[in-house]
């Protein structure tokens, strides 16, 4: 570019530099690799997505203090939460997770199909689907339900704005879309015609679609935005009971789909690391009696049934469809819905197509 | 550009071969990657991605709005550059720090305070809102956030160049009878105009490529308040690395030729100007 004066050039020239060393950032970092087997701490990784902070921190150290006492081993985990599709593909570019929890399994899917790093047959290896603990889509409605919204149906209706973040940018907004569309498919008379319809109708109630869920949850409560907001059962629970008891509260509706987030090693890395034993015992642990208590403390419903009847009050009956029964997998429910051109695409194509 | 002397200092040959390879390691090579992606696509696969009803939404709104953006700064920052320079007045210097200050933010966020100010319960959005105007969540919002990380660009550019105007210039042509808009039209602004230019561009770039803040207040709609950038994501989102570069590529070409057009008519003004008996 031509500069003008002195006065410009130098400043640009700062403003070079700065751009300059962001875009080297990168390679500083990462420099240091995390220490394998053969060292006396072992470390593990385990990438996760966003509202499962606060439940790992608490997980591991109650993992870290048996693994201990039982091995006499120093072991340290670390832990990585971000989107649940960002962090998938950051483990399939290369980031060595030694084990992922995410939100669903679509993403873990991927781990096979782009890298290769743990067999197709991957949700078998542990049980219930490999996920340890469940969640359900509800509603949030601000406290005294002043539009009283009970089930699907309310949502629909004109005058009502619904608050889910963007299905094509976010995994929990998906949870959130095939909950809607699995509901009307099951009513009396439901079928793909119907159920396009009423997600149609529920979309065109949605005023924002935020890019993720917990940028969707700011909208409906900070800038207190919509009637309803759609969200993870444990994301709900959070919300009223720690932000505000006094201003939300959660409808459940009727019936509403089984949201199974997935665990699984990723072989490569683990294998490559030296960390398979640690890895596999630290997934079991979450189906252990103190791995499903502290998942139930932290808002997942517990897969142990025993756990389940001591947390029953917290959690309240509702219906549940699972995604196999209502569409077929997560490939299937992804290519038709969430891809380019599918369903999703088409609720906002303009009419004259 | 009397100051610059013809080679100082010697080794002309070696700093040019380390420009180049490290323009070629930070630049170039990057960018060739990205457009050998999209060549594991077929024609009509890009063509599908990139031309979509959907894409062409995106990529008015983020062209549109980050030209409406550089243009109001362009306006107004030459406006805060001629009142930092021209003028004292207490508190000056902290005027002068806080027009550098959306360079040092992260954009997530001034999206996030923006969104904040100009939703329907904000400071700004229950007023604007009262009459009849919605920012967040329209196309205005994104321009508005656009606006906001462009600023220090222009005034930052023009600033300097302000500075070496001569007060005696001014003094000359009121001596030959020049009204203070012909003092300000026919010498400061055609002086000045390269700077303006080059801070326009820089607005202009800044703004094309830009994702956390307008993320926040755009709302997100396919169709009508939807960015490229974001488009971007969502292919990656569905692992479709190929398309999200398609459209990378896309945005990389037209922000190059028109960033280069503004170049040339920077260069073109500046010719003019130095042909200019002074």
């Amino acid at each position: 570019m031509p500069t003008v004066s002195t006065g410009v050039r130098s400043q640009r020239s700062r403003t070079h530099s700065l751009l300059l060393l962001a875009a080297l950032l990168p390679l500083l970092h990462g420099c240091s690799k995390p220490s394998g087997e053969g060292s006396e701490a072992v470390t593990l990784l385990n990438v996760s997505y966003d509202p499962t902070r606060e439940f790992y921190e608490e997980f591991n150290a109650a993992f870290v203090k048996q693994w201990e006492a039982k091995n006499g081993k120093k072991l340290s985990i670390k832990q990585s939460h971000g989107g649940s599709g960002k962090q998938a593909r950051a483990v399939i570019d290369g980031l060595e997770a030694d084990v992922v929890t995410l939100a669903l399994a679509y993403d873990v899917d991927m781990l096979h199909d782009k890298a290769g790093l743990i067999p197709e047959n991957w949700q078998t290896r542990l049980e219930t689907n490999s996920s340890p603990y469940t969640s359900t889509i509800v509603f949030v409605v601000r406290k005294g339900n002043p539009k009283g919204v009970r089930d699907w149906e309310d949502l629909v209706q004109p005058g009502i704005s619904v608050i889910t973040p963007n299905p094509k940018t976010s995994g929990g907004a998906r949870w959130n879309y095939l909950a809607a569309w699995g509901h009307a498919l099951r009513q009396q008379g439901g079928d793909d015609a119907k159920a396009q319809e009423f997600i149609t109708r529920l979309f065109r109630n949605v005023p924002v679609l935020d890019s993720g869920a917990r940028g969707a949850t700011t909208t409906f409560a900070e800038r207190g935005l919509g009637d309803v907001l759609l969200a993870w059962e444990n994301e709900a629970l959070l919300l009223t009971e720690e932000v505000g008891k006094e201003r939300f509260e959660i409808i459940v509706p009727s019936e509403s789909i089984l949201a199974e987030p997935p665990v699984t090693v990723v072989d490569k890395n683990v294998d490559k690391r030296g960390t398979r034993a640690v890895a596999e015992a630290y997934l079991k642990h979450l189906y252990s009696d103190e791995g499903q208590e502290i998942a139930a403390k932290h808002h997942y419903r517990p897969r142990s049934p025993a756990i389940a009847a001591k947390y029953a009050s917290h959690f309240p009956p509702v219906k549940l469809f699972t995604i196999d029964e209502a569409f077929g997998g997560w490939r299937k429910a992804q290519q038709t819905h969430f891809d380019d051109g599918g369903i999703f695409d088409r609720i906002y194509a303009p009419k004259s197509q | 550009m009397a100051r610059r002397a013809r080679r100082i200092l010697p080794g002309y040959g070696l700093t040019l071969g380390l420009t180049w390879f490290y323009l070629g390691l930070l630049v170039i090579i990057p960018l060739s990657s990205l457009f050998l992606k999209t060549f594991t696509m077929s024609w009509d696969q890009f063509w599908g991605t990139v031309a979509s009803a959907r894409a062409l939404a995106a990529y008015r709104l983020t062209f549109g709005a980050s030209l409406a953006a550089a243009l109001i700064n362009a306006v107004f920052g030459l406006l805060v550059a001629w009142v930092l320079v021209r003028y004292r007045f207490p508190g000056k210097a902290l005027v002068d720090a806080l027009v550098d200050l959306p360079f040092a933010l992260p954009t997530a966020v001034a999206g996030l305070t923006l969104t904040a100010l100009y939703s329907s319960n904000g400071w700004y959005g229950r007023y604007l809102e009262a009459a009849g105007i919605q920012v967040a969540f329209t196309s205005l919002g994104v321009a508005v956030a656009l606006t906001f990380i462009g600023l220090p660009f222009v005034v930052r550019t023009v600033q300097p160049v302000l500075e070496d105007i001569d007060a005696d210039v001014e003094e000359a042509a009121a001596t030959l009878g020049a009204t203070p808009w012909e003092t300000f039209t026919r010498v400061i602004f055609p002086s000045i105009l390269p700077a303006l230019l080059s801070g326009f561009t820089l607005a202009l770039a800044r703004a094309l490529g830009e994702y956390g803040s307008v993320v926040f207040i755009s709302g997100n709609m396919p169709m009508r308040t939807e960015i490229a950038p974001l488009l971007i994501i969502t292919q990656l989102e569905q692992y479709d690395y190929a398309g999200a570069t398609a459209i990378a590529v896309v945005m990389l070409t037209a922000s190059f030729a028109l960033l280069l057009a503004v170049n040339l008519l920077q260069r073109w003004s500046r010719r003019r100007l130095e042909a200019r008996p002074s």
